[in-house]
């Protein structure tokens, strides 16, 4: 395991070097953090940033195509899937902290600090030799040499592996094909449920009648209370009782002259 | 840095992935698990290849992307089959299978 | 054609040469064939064959009689008296050539005139005594499978086919025992006969292994010529083994326990089988071997013995015994006693032992006939002390039983007198301690049998009435009668017609040897045992004949007590031989059950339980299998690093 600098890597090797620890560190925070967080939204995002990571760390390696194609395809497509597929169905659910099988907990630890451990001997008497990226043939870039692996050498796994996608992409939509079991309802029959359930109006939206016009707040009322309808069952309704509002002249209260404390104000007016 | 800190990185990542598998109950969290550990195999893949000098490795990379990116989508699919079905996302609901 | 030699060193030497038979004697399997042909017909025929089944049954031993009249007669006036009429080859087994053939000589002959003619009396006698029973016919086809059995016993010219008619004839004594099947007594009794007999059929099984292991042949003459190559080691073994085989079929002691249970049977049955023909099969027997007991003086010595117990043993157990058929059998188990200590005697008392077998015949089946004849006038009343007085109303009956009972205490001139007295004579010229003891035994016996014989006579036929309130006492009908009479027609004359003049030493000689010397009418031994006899008469007058006999029976003293329960032989096998057989049983089911069974169940059970256990892995958890698929990965790099550092 010698450090032996070749042509053709990265000749400011203290700037890989901490390139590489920081990317590594943070990565492993963030794995550490995906699976320990309870939300799965979070769990997605620090996965995008593992991904991101690593893509920084496959150009450091002299693969610059598949740096891009992690980002575009990995982080950008397989990802935003998920989070789509989370937004569907799994977005307001959160695992709680409890385990229901026991000693899943423990056993998962031990297993994996010993599989940790017998990985690292094995890497650790593994005769992994340096960087020998110099023996890539001279006037080919990457790109152009994984065309050619690929349509040459592995020709064959690419053709299968395009269709796999295809059939991937069938299945998908096979599976995804609600079918209905009723006809579809016509405008006529869904007005007629809406009249018929009584709740004819649209919702609320968030924010009327309020000061503020996040999205996480909720309208009032005629008769001052919130409306739990107008706010999204993702978000959690901000309680507008703690923050400021309009106050009537005969309520604000102003700094006198003499203590320096906040009193009713003299006069009705307040200032702007 | 020497391939050796790649392939370490990419097993602690692995193990980490497979502890998440382990660990997690939610359907979606467990599969983003397992592409963390395909990630980490990517890493070690493209470790070899510059070890070995040739792109190999990168190639078989490339492919392990597109077969997840495959499996994800049918992946997510069956789930949101499920979860139509069931109304839950949970792995452990899935539990008639047993004795 | 073969020679055999009798036996040197005793008073003769005369060669008998055993021939191909010829002429009549070619169709001598004739006389197994017409009781095998009935019995076929009539046990297989079934219900169908009712009607006249009894006749076919009475035709074919009477048919065997007559053939073998006409062969008797053949032989007295062939120069060949030996000869084997071949039927075919047995076994043909590499080392064991068995040929099967029927042999004619003086011994078996006389045995088949006895077989047959005694038994077709009996046949006939059946037809009225059974006449009221619904099974009659397969009465007739067992009474005809055992002369069949007993015809091959007689005449086989081996030691096989004299085997297979030993079993034969057990097994018709057990169908025939147990007759009445309903009856749990007869059926037992039936079982225990059966078993009894094993126990001796097994030293007769381990002779014939013997004979084959040393001499190779199982055929009679082969034998015979064989056994003094042998050794006398090999005779007294062959000797005390065909011993214990006559003990069992002639119920002797140690194997007599099973012989008064036996009367459980229909009379015919008792006195058939039990009395003139199956129990002295055993005789036959040893009288058959004797160039192989001539070789052993120890053989010879314990058959002695065991005849000289059994003698006094079946005539103490005959004195205590209130149900009549019960006394006559302790008579036969005391008469067989005495053939049996003629055969230990060597030359000098087969003849006598013979001679006494056939008058025996004679003179105990009247007496089990007459017996018979009584029960059926009596409504089948066994207990003698609910008889008595019945010479007035069953003339005929009281004639031929006196007439037996006479032959049988000795009286001269009829039968025992003759046979009996010879057996004590030669027992008394053996000289020395043993025919000293012997012969005081057999005049002990002599006596006994004189009085529980008298006994018998008193309470049955003269005395006051004791019948029950219902009994009407007749003579039987004639077909039951006539048998009575010609067998008491034997009864008187048949002791004389042997004896005197030595008709059949002379006759018989040549097959068993002749007795060394002979003597008059009037000997020391003969008058002692004349004396003793008319003391026993006299003795039993006394107790029965002047007082009156009690409707019952009297507790007694110790002796009588003893004596009631059969000198305790079945107590002796139930607590020595069948307790500790039970005990073994139940120990072994025990062990079947939780030893065996308790293993293959706990194996059972461990099997269960432990799929119990380990299909509580299948929890259906994902996340588990996840576990133990991450657990596998883990031990698959352990190993591969294993391998490789």
């Amino acid at each position: 395991m010698t450090h032996v600098l070749a042509a053709g890597t990265n000749t400011d090797s203290i700037a890989v070097e901490s390139v590489f620890w920081i990317l590594a560190v943070l990565s492993v925070l963030a794995a550490l953090a995906m699976i320990l967080v309870p939300r799965a939204v979070h769990c997605a995002l620090m996965l995008a940033v593992v991904m991101l990571c690593l893509a920084t760390m496959y150009a450091m390696q002299g693969a610059p195509f598949l740096a891009f194609v992690q980002i575009i395809v990995y982080t950008g497509a397989v990802l935003m899937l998920f989070l789509f597929v989370l937004m569907l169905i799994g977005i307001s659910s959160s695992d709680s902290i409890v385990e229901t099988i026991k000693g899943q907990r423990l056993a998962a630890g031990l297993v994996s600090i010993g599989l940790l451990i017998l990985l690292i001997l094995g890497i650790g008497h593994a005769a992994i030799g340096p960087d020998t990226l110099s023996k890539t043939a001279a006037g080919t870039d990457n790109l152009s040499g994984i065309a050619t692996l690929i349509f040459t050498t592995y020709v064959f796994p690419f053709e299968v592996t395009g269709a796999l996608l295809i059939t991937a992409a069938v299945g998908a939509m096979v599976l995804a094909h609600r079918e209905r079991a009723t006809p579809r309802p016509t405008q006529r029959e869904l007005a007629a449920r809406r009249v018929a359930s009584g709740h004819l109006a649209p919702d609320p939206p968030p924010g009327v009648y309020a000061l503020h016009d996040s999205a996480d707040r909720p309208a009032l009322l005629p008769d001052g209370t919130t409306s739990e309808l107008s706010v999204s069952s993702a978000l959690s309704p901000r309680d507008p009782a703690g923050e400021p509002r309009f106050v009537p002249a005969d309520e604000t209260l102003e700094i006198t002259a003499e203590s320096g404390e906040w009193e009713p104000a003299p006069s009705g007016r307040a200032d702007s | 840095m020497t391939p050796v800190h790649y392939v370490a990185l990419s097993v602690i990542l692995f193990v980490i992935g497979g502890v998440g598998v382990l660990v997690r109950r939610n359907a979606i969290v467990v599969f983003m698990c397992i592409e963390l550990m395909l990630n980490a195999c990517n890493l070690a893949f493209v470790a070899f290849a510059s070890m070995h000098g040739n792109l190999d490795g990168q190639v078989i990379a490339f492919f392990v992307m597109v077969v997840a990116a495959a499996e994800v989508v049918v992946g997510l699919a069956i789930l949101m089959a499920i979860y139509r079905a069931r109304r839950s996302a949970s792995v452990d609901d899935a539990n008639l299978l047993k004795w | 054609m073969t020679t055999v030699t009798a036996s040197a060193g005793h008073a003769l030497a005369t060669t008998v040469t055993t021939v191909p038979a010829t002429g009549v004697l070619k169709a001598s399997w004739l006389l197994l064939a017409f009781p095998l042909f009935g019995a076929l017909v009539l046990l297989v025929g079934g219900r169908r064959t009712d009607r006249w089944g009894h006749l076919l049954g009475v035709l074919m031993p009477i048919a065997s009689f007559v053939y073998g009249v006409i062969i008797f007669f053949t032989l007295l006036g062939d120069a060949h008296r030996s000869q084997d009429q071949h039927i075919y080859n047995f076994i043909q087994v590499g080392g064991l050539q068995v040929s099967q053939g029927v042999l004619i000589d003086q011994l078996s002959i006389s045995f088949v005139l006895l077989i047959t003619g005694v038994g077709s009396l009996i046949h006939i006698y059946s037809i009225g005594y059974m006449a009221h029973d619904s099974d009659r016919r397969r009465f007739f086809g067992y009474l005809n499978l055992f002369i069949a059995a007993m015809l091959l016993l007689v005449v086989s010219d081996n030691y096989l086919g004299l085997y297979v008619g030993w079993e034969g004839v057990g097994l018709a004594s057990y169908l025939l025992i147990g007759f009445w099947q309903f009856k749990p007594t007869a059926a037992v009794a039936a079982k225990k006969a059966f078993i009894v007999n094993r126990v001796g059929d097994f030293g007769l099984t381990l002779a014939i292994f013997l004979m084959f292991a040393e001499f190779g042949t199982l055929q009679f003459p082969g034998v015979f010529g064989s056994v003094k190559a042998g050794g006398s080691g090999v005779a007294t073994a062959l000797g005390l083994l065909l011993l214990l085989g006559a003990c069992g079929k002639s119920a002797q002691v140690p194997l007599q326990s099973w012989l008064l249970d036996a009367m459980e049977g229909p009379t015919p049955v008792s006195a058939l089988i039990h009395a003139a023909t199956m129990v002295t099969a055993g005789v036959y027997l040893l009288v058959r071997s004797n160039p192989i007991l001539a070789d052993s003086p120890t053989a010879r010595l314990g058959i002695t013995v065991v005849g000289a117990v059994t003698l006094l043993w079946g005539a103490i157990i005959g004195c205590a015994k209130d149900d009549i058929k019960k006394a006559l059998a302790g008579s036969t188990m005391s008469q067989i006693g005495y053939m049996t200590l003629g055969a230990g005697l060597g030359p000098a008392g087969y003849v006598f032992a013979i001679a006494h077998l056939l008058a025996h015949g004679f003179f105990k089946a009247g007496l089990f006939l007459g017996a018979g004849s009584v029960m059926h006038g009596m409504d089948d009343e066994v207990n003698m002390r609910k008889y008595g007085g019945l010479a007035r109303v069953m003339p005929v009956t009281f004639a031929t039983f006196g007439l037996g009972y006479l032959a049988i205490i000795g009286i001269p001139p009829f039968s025992g007198f003759y046979t009996k007295d010879g057996i004590i004579e030669a027992a008394w010229d053996k000289g020395g301690t043993s025919g000293a003891i012997l012969a005081t035994c057999a005049l002990i016996g002599a006596g006994l049998t004189a009085f529980y014989m008298t006994r018998v006579m008193l309470m049955t036929w003269f005395g006051k009435r004791r019948w029950a309130e219902k009994a009407h006492p007749h003579e039987s009908p004639g077909v039951m009668t006539w048998p009575m009479i010609l067998l008491a027609v034997g009864s008187v004359g048949a002791g004389a017609f042997l004896i005197v003049g030595q008709r059949f030493e002379n006759f018989l000689g040549p097959v068993t040897g002749v007795p060394p010397a002979s003597h008059g009418f009037f000997t020391v031994p003969g008058g002692i045992a004349l004396v003793l006899a008319l003391a026993g008469i006299g003795l039993a007058w006394v107790m029965y004949g002047r007082v009156p006999v009690p409707a019952v029976a009297p507790r007694g003293n110790p002796a009588v007590a003893a004596a009631r329960k059969d000198l305790y032989g079945d107590t002796f096998n139930e607590s020595v031989l069948m307790r500790p057989g039970q005990w073994l049983t139940r120990l072994s089911v025990y062990f079947d059950n939780r030893g065996v069974d308790g293993l293959v169940n706990s194996l059972a059970a461990l099997v269960g339980g432990t799929s119990g256990r380990v299909r509580r892995l299948q929890t259906g958890f994902v996340r588990s299998y996840a576990l133990s698929m991450f657990f596998g990965a883990a031990v698959l790099v352990a190993l591969l690093l294993a391998v490789r550092l």
